[in-house]
């Protein structure tokens, strides 16, 4: 048995999600090799992935070619490292996991099993199934086994000071059916929604854009995260990447508040493995009290200024 | 131009979903079924280039039982031309769903494939992805908005931190996410009139795919209850509980 993890960096950092794939590999029991690719910075993420505790060698696949990481670009690559010897493959279940495996899987005539949330044992998996309402145990019967982890589920690997070896490998290739052509980051201070340990949410009921300011600087004197119901993001009060639940970001933080949230089941698919979960509501019985370990029944455009006051 | 949709018949979003008590899986019995949500969306997106001019046919298709006739009628009230059922009472795995999607593309010859970003009941969201790779395609998943200039197919995408825009080559794969559009509602002429559309039923076992087991589900179980919260009066309690009874603060 020998696991590859897929790495995802940005900004010249590994994702967090990266961490975690990495503890769910070695949940797994084999030699694990984390292959890093990228453009001309990637040896330096590859450097530090090569901390992390647990790996066996660092692989890096460098070339202008895998720049914006195309699934159409990468997949020959994995494909020819896997075929050579590797059983399992383990990706963050973020866009680009969810993007570039399911390539793969076809590429080998194998399946794939995404979003797993425990590692049962090497060929046995435990993954959520409609939005979370029901736990699917599911075992692979293929020789290679594919999987995307959600990294809310997993720790992050810690790094140490010693460094695994570093392998340049070849591959990839450039696709003649898909461009690049640009790309749009929001660039935040705040730390990353899908890894905070403090995320604080805002819903319809924060009523505009502007009072979303109250949820922001709750977060700030917190550290935490901005995170948005989809009703929020579909009335415009917030970004389509700030949104928590089945369709956007899963979030497992230490603290979870939900502000002005009723709750609907897509919602909570995205929070509620949430460790404390605070719901800040004017309705007593918004189904989002089902989840909250603490209720709190007021106005929000009173609540909200008073606890970043007494924070 | 012709334009492909491959849509799934699952759980109506709005039935609450229940484990059977046996474990084995959700229960089905006897629940409102109706189109992914997000199949719906690609339904949209493709009668609207319809619509555009940009696309001449649009046809449905669909892999499963004979009571996926009712999605697909579904789709046709929407404004879609013909559909295809691709019958088999096999379960759904996603490899086997790919391969039979992608000999019906090579009979019919798209110049753009349409999923919906993933199914609510299975939440693979693998196949248009698996599609676009046996078929030897581009694809753009979780679409935002979809154009078409000098040939191409120009898509924007969301992905984790903002958006991303990529050209594709026709034949493409476009996988179709929330916002891409607001899916209208079948009227009832158009319900009537897509009873007499075109629907072909194919027999799975006759378009020569090579399908297997993949994987085997165990079991299903409900989700661990969480234990019940307590309300609190005022942000003095609050700060108080969240330091030093929850310690998270």
């Amino acid at each position: 048995m020998r696991t590859l993890v897929i790495a995802e960096h940005s900004a010249g950092q590994l994702t967090a999600g990266t961490w975690s794939a990495v503890t769910a590999a070695m949940a797994l029991g084999a030699k694990t090799d984390l292959l890093v690719m990228g453009g001309a910075h990637a040896s330096a993420v590859a450097q530090q992935a090569a901390l992390a505790q647990g790996l066996d060698r660092v692989l890096l696949a460098q070339g202008a070619m895998f720049e914006n990481a195309l699934a159409e670009n990468v997949q020959p690559l994995i494909t020819s490292l896997v075929a050579d010897g590797y059983t399992h493959v383990v990706a963050d279940a973020s866009s680009m996991g969810r993007n570039v495996l399911p390539r793969v899987a076809a590429s080998l005539d194998v399946g794939m099993l995404s979003d797993v949330i425990h590692i049962v044992s090497a060929d046995t998996f435990q993954r959520p199934i409609y939005a979370g309402n029901a736990i699917a145990t599911v075992q692979s019967l293929d020789p290679i086994k594919l999987l995307t982890v959600r990294a809310s589920a997993f720790a992050q690997a810690l790094s140490h000071e010693h460094r695994c070896e570093v392998v340049a490998v070849e591959g990839g290739q450039n696709a003649s059916n898909v461009r690049f052509v640009s790309e749009q980051l929001t660039v935040s201070e705040r730390p990353d929604l899908s890894s905070a340990r403090v995320v604080v949410s805002g819903g319809r009921g924060m009523q505009s854009k502007e009072n979303f300011a109250l949820i922001e600087r709750v977060a700030d004197k917190l550290g935490g995260a901005v995170g948005a119901s989809r009703a929020a993001v579909d009335s415009g009060f917030a970004a389509n990447d700030l949104q928590v639940g089945q369709t956007g970001k899963i979030v497992a933080p230490e603290l979870y508040i939900a502000a002005g949230i009723s709750g609907a089941i897509q919602h909570l698919a995205g929070m509620s493995g949430s460790k404390v979960i605070v719901a800040i509501n004017q309705d007593a019985e918004a189904p989002i009290a089902q989840v909250a370990d603490y209720m709190w029944v007021a106005d929000l455009f009173e609540a909200l200024p008073a606890l970043e006051k007494a924070l | 131009m012709k334009v492909l949709v491959a849509v799934k018949r699952a759980i109506d979003p709005n039935v609450k979903v229940r484990v059977k008590t046996d474990g084995s899986d959700v229960e089905l019995n006897g629940v409102k079924m109706a189109l992914n949500p997000f199949c719906e969306i690609a339904v949209e997106e493709a009668i609207r280039l319809k619509e555009k001019g940009l696309a001449s046919e649009v046809v449905v298709v669909t892999v499963g039982t004979s009571a996926a006739q009712e999605q697909l009628r579904t789709a046709l009230a929407l404004g879609a031309d013909r559909a295809l059922l691709v019958e088999t009472n096999a379960l759904l795995e996603p490899l086997n769903v790919a391969k039979y999607l992608s000999k019906v593309i090579d009979q019919e010859q798209p110049q753009l494939i349409l999923f919906g970003k993933q199914a609510i009941d299975q939440e693979n969201n693998q196949v248009g992805q698996m599609v676009a790779q046996l078929i030897g395609s581009g694809q753009a998943t979780y679409a935002s908005a979809v154009n078409q200039v000098d040939g191409q197919w120009v898509v924007e995408r969301e992905v984790d931190g903002g958006s991303q825009v990529v050209a594709l080559a026709m034949p493409a794969v476009v996988t179709c996410d929330l916002r891409l559009n607001q899916p209208r509602y079948a009227s009832l002429p158009n319900i009537m009139k897509a009873k007499k559309k075109p629907l072909e039923i194919i027999a799975a076992d006759t378009l020569g795919a090579s399908v297997k087991e993949h994987a085997r589900l165990l079991s299903v179980m409900p989700p661990a209850v969480r234990k019940t919260g307590v309300n609190v009066g005022s942000v003095a309690e609050l700060v108080d509980q969240l330091k030093n009874v929850a310690g998270v603060i």
